[in-house]
């Protein structure tokens, strides 16, 4: 799974000189940091809303990788492929996205809400279980090989000198930015997102004001693994395949991202997952690639050593850290 | 009560329609532009058989519909257990003793082999049972020390050609320097940050295991790593001592048993000594704890350099067991599943574990057949066990008396 993170091969082919090949880079971190912030978003509300760390909240991501992977296969066989590909695309990620909330919703209330009153190792160590169980459940499904994606939907791209946007670095950038601008809007402008925040910030409170925080709880697992869909189909898109255990260091990766930002702020989520995939693709390009993976985990690390409330995040009790 | 089965029955179907929503896609849906339903609702209705029939047998037990069964097996287990505890310890002690001692000698090749990695991992699951179990701390990178232990071994006996008996003292000790080296940043964080930050550094050690080519060949592994060499006096010409290597599985079996038996000893000794009550006392509140005086971050540093040590030395077997090592062996899989035993078997408690140990590594060389479930039903057994049984199989007997029991 951590070979799939090297550079697309083209930009590797050229000879770059120092500036152009710092604005690739830049590119192709947005690009990745764009889905690292898709996820790491998924982390941050529902530790915001029930403090707990969601293991499976990787597998959500490669479910959605997934279900774009059949969803797009399946048109392509229909051959709609060729003539309406934006439509196809449109129901692939609408639907992997329906799907991987179905799926949430459904995990949430087996595997974690009888625990809800438990000890939080209880919690955690069931949302584990259930990480290892849904990734094993995809390998017995759909195979432990890689599955491809259609790579002939976004040939080429916009050409600045030597520097190449292509389409599809293009579509994922603009995406992810409705989703988070979307995202943005229903928690800060809505009913719905005022019934979240008043849920994460005092249940009992909220429930006194008649809030349902269960039917809150399961929203918000729900959209968090949307935007976790919509980043595994980007992933599968960029990187041409998706793979049974992908959700697992992108996963961890996107945690460090939220606990960057602060855990529970949903703006230092975005933030910090933009911060982590610059971080990672610099690091490989300048640093070293083999170790690229290290650095998130350092930055982790490092942030929960020095200032466990991340960037963006409020001071946090003793009992939350 | 019949409201509350029909609440659970609604339950249920509504838990199993959400299951065959969930599978069709995955199964139902295909390349070439067909959809299918006919695998799907095969194996959904084995899912439904097999659940509808513990659920049966759940909800009976729930209505007491089946006392006519559980009646007098309850009555047999008490009987059982009032006569177990009329013998004293030693005696259950001596036997599974006995049983371990003569194993191989009616065992074959293959159970023997089977029996020195329930060893091993018995070994594994006592280290981590000091870090989980009794002072609380969830570990998710507890393999990484396995590793280091394995590749200072194979390293050492590689390169340098030393013996089993002149590495094993450094392998646990280089696994006790790497737990150190972990523990000292990540053990002022608590609870869930914890396990986030070791499964981080567990990673990070593998990492490093996989690219550092020079060191550790990389992902190809270290080959022709000794198994352990022992001396043995031989009376042919007056007194010598003669070097042999321990080729026979069964002579490993032993050392393998002496080494879980020790790693059982142990803990057992720290768990009733003034650190196992230091590190309780951590588990239970640890804001209390040092209150009372208990120096809270020397102990935790305690606590995951003991179950570093153990993991090390298990570490070591494993490489001369397999006389290779390579980072495969160290995934976060390994970590989940020997957590996943100490959690079956009960947390903080040794036979507990045993048990545990043996459920998930003999049971599934049982069923063969079953392999490619292994890790779904490693996944769902957690779950299902943190929902219904979260002390474990066997819980760990507790010292002293507590409030919540003088309660009860």
């Amino acid at each position: 799974m951590a070979a799939s993170f090297c550079l697309p091969p083209e930009i590797k082919l050229r000879k770059l000189n120092i500036m152009e090949y710092f604005i690739q880079q830049f590119i192709n971190g947005l690009t990745l940091g764009g889905m690292y912030a898709l996820i790491a978003l998924g982390y941050t509300m529902v530790y915001g809303v029930i403090q707990l760390i969601n293991f499976a909240h990787g597998e959500f991501f490669a479910a959605g990788g997934y279900v774009g992977a059949i969803v797009l296969a399946y048109l392509a066989g229909l051959g709609y492929m060729e003539t309406h590909p934006v439509i196809c695309l449109t129901t692939a990620f609408l639907l992997s996205m329906a799907y991987c909330a179905y799926l949430a919703v459904g995990v949430e209330k087996i595997a974690y809400k009888p625990l809800r009153k438990e000890s939080r190792l209880a919690a955690l160590l069931s949302a584990l279980g259930m990480s290892i169980f849904l990734s094993n459940g995809m390998m017995l499904t759909q195979g432990v090989y890689d599955k491809i994606y259609p790579s002939e939907l976004f040939q080429g791209g916009i050409n600045f000198g030597m520097v190449t946007i292509s389409y599809l670095q293009v579509m994922i950038v603009s995406l992810t930015a409705c989703l988070l601008v979307g995202l943005n809007l229903l928690v800060f402008k809505t009913k719905i997102g005022m019934a979240m925040r008043a849920t994460a910030q005092d249940k009992t409170m909220s429930a006194l004001v008649a809030i349902g925080s269960n039917k809150i709880i399961s929203l918000t697992f729900a959209i968090g693994a949307g935007l976790a869909a919509a980043a595994g189909i980007m992933y599968g898109l960029y990187y041409g395949s998706v793979r049974y255990d992908m959700g697992f260091v992108p996963g961890i990766k996107a945690f460090a991202a939220a606990v960057l930002g602060g855990i529970g702020n949903i703006t230092g989520a975005m933030l910090g997952g933009l911060i982590i995939g610059m971080v990672e693709i610099f690091a490989a390009g300048y640093i070293s690639s083999e170790y690229k993976d290290v650095f998130a985990f350092i930055i982790l690390i490092g942030v929960l050593y020095f200032k466990p409330t991340g960037i963006m995040g409020e001071n946090i009790d003793d009992t939350r850290v | 009560m019949i409201q509350e089965f029909k609440k659970v029955w609604k339950q249920y179907t509504i838990g199993m329609l959400w299951l065959l929503g969930l599978l069709w896609p995955l199964l139902g849906i295909h390349p070439d532009g067909t959809l299918t339903f006919r695998t799907t609702m095969m194996v959904w209705s084995y899912i439904l058989a097999g659940s509808f029939v513990c659920f049966v047998i759940y909800v009976m037990k729930a209505g007491d519909s089946l006392k006519f069964i559980v009646d007098p097996v309850s009555r047999v287990v008490g009987n059982i257990r009032t006569a177990s505890s009329a013998l004293p310890t030693w005696v259950w002690i001596l036997a599974i003793l006995v049983f371990a001692l003569i194993y191989p000698q009616f065992a074959g090749r293959y159970g023997t082999d089977v029996a020195i990695s329930v060893l091993l991992y018995i070994c594994l699951g006592l280290g981590l049972n000091v870090v989980v179990g009794l002072a609380g701390m969830l570990d998710l990178g507890y393999i990484a020390f396995y590793g280091v232990g394995a590749y200072t071994y194979a390293i050492l006996n590689t390169t340098y050609g030393l013996g089993f008996w002149v590495c094993l003292p450094f392998s646990g000790a280089l696994a006790c320097v790497a737990g150190c080296i972990v523990g000292y940043p990540t053990l002022r964080m608590r609870g869930d940050y914890l396990a986030i930050v070791t499964l981080g550094f567990g990673e990070i050690i593998r990492l490093i295991l996989n690219n550092w080519m020079t060191m550790t060949n990389g992902p190809n592994g270290i080959l022709g790593v000794k198994s352990i060499g022992i001396f043995l006096p031989v009376f042919e010409n007056g007194f010598t001592f003669e070097h042999f290597w321990m080729k026979k599985l069964q002579l490993f079996y032993y050392f393998a048993l002496a080494l879980a038996i020790l790693a059982a000893i142990g803990v057992q000794r720290l768990n009733f000594s003034r650190v196992g009550r230091a590190w309780e006392s951590i588990r239970e509140d640890e804001t209390a704890a040092e209150l009372m005086g208990v120096n809270t971050f020397m102990y935790k540093l305690l606590a995951y350099a003991m179950g570093a040590v153990f993991a090390g030395l298990a570490g070591a077997f494993f490489a001369a067991r397999m006389r290779f090592v390579s980072p495969e062996s160290f995934t976060f899989l390994e970590s989940a599943m020997v957590l996943c035993m100490v959690v079956l078997g009960g947390m903080g408690s040794i036979p507990g574990i045993i048990l545990g140990v043996i459920a998930l590594i003999a049971l599934p060389e049982v069923f063969r057949e079953f392999e490619a479930y292994r890790m779904l039903i490693f996944g769902a057994t957690m779950i299902i066990m943190m929902l219904f049984r979260p002390a474990g199989l066997i819980p760990a007997k507790r010292v002293g008396t507590r409030s919540e029991e003088k309660e009860g």
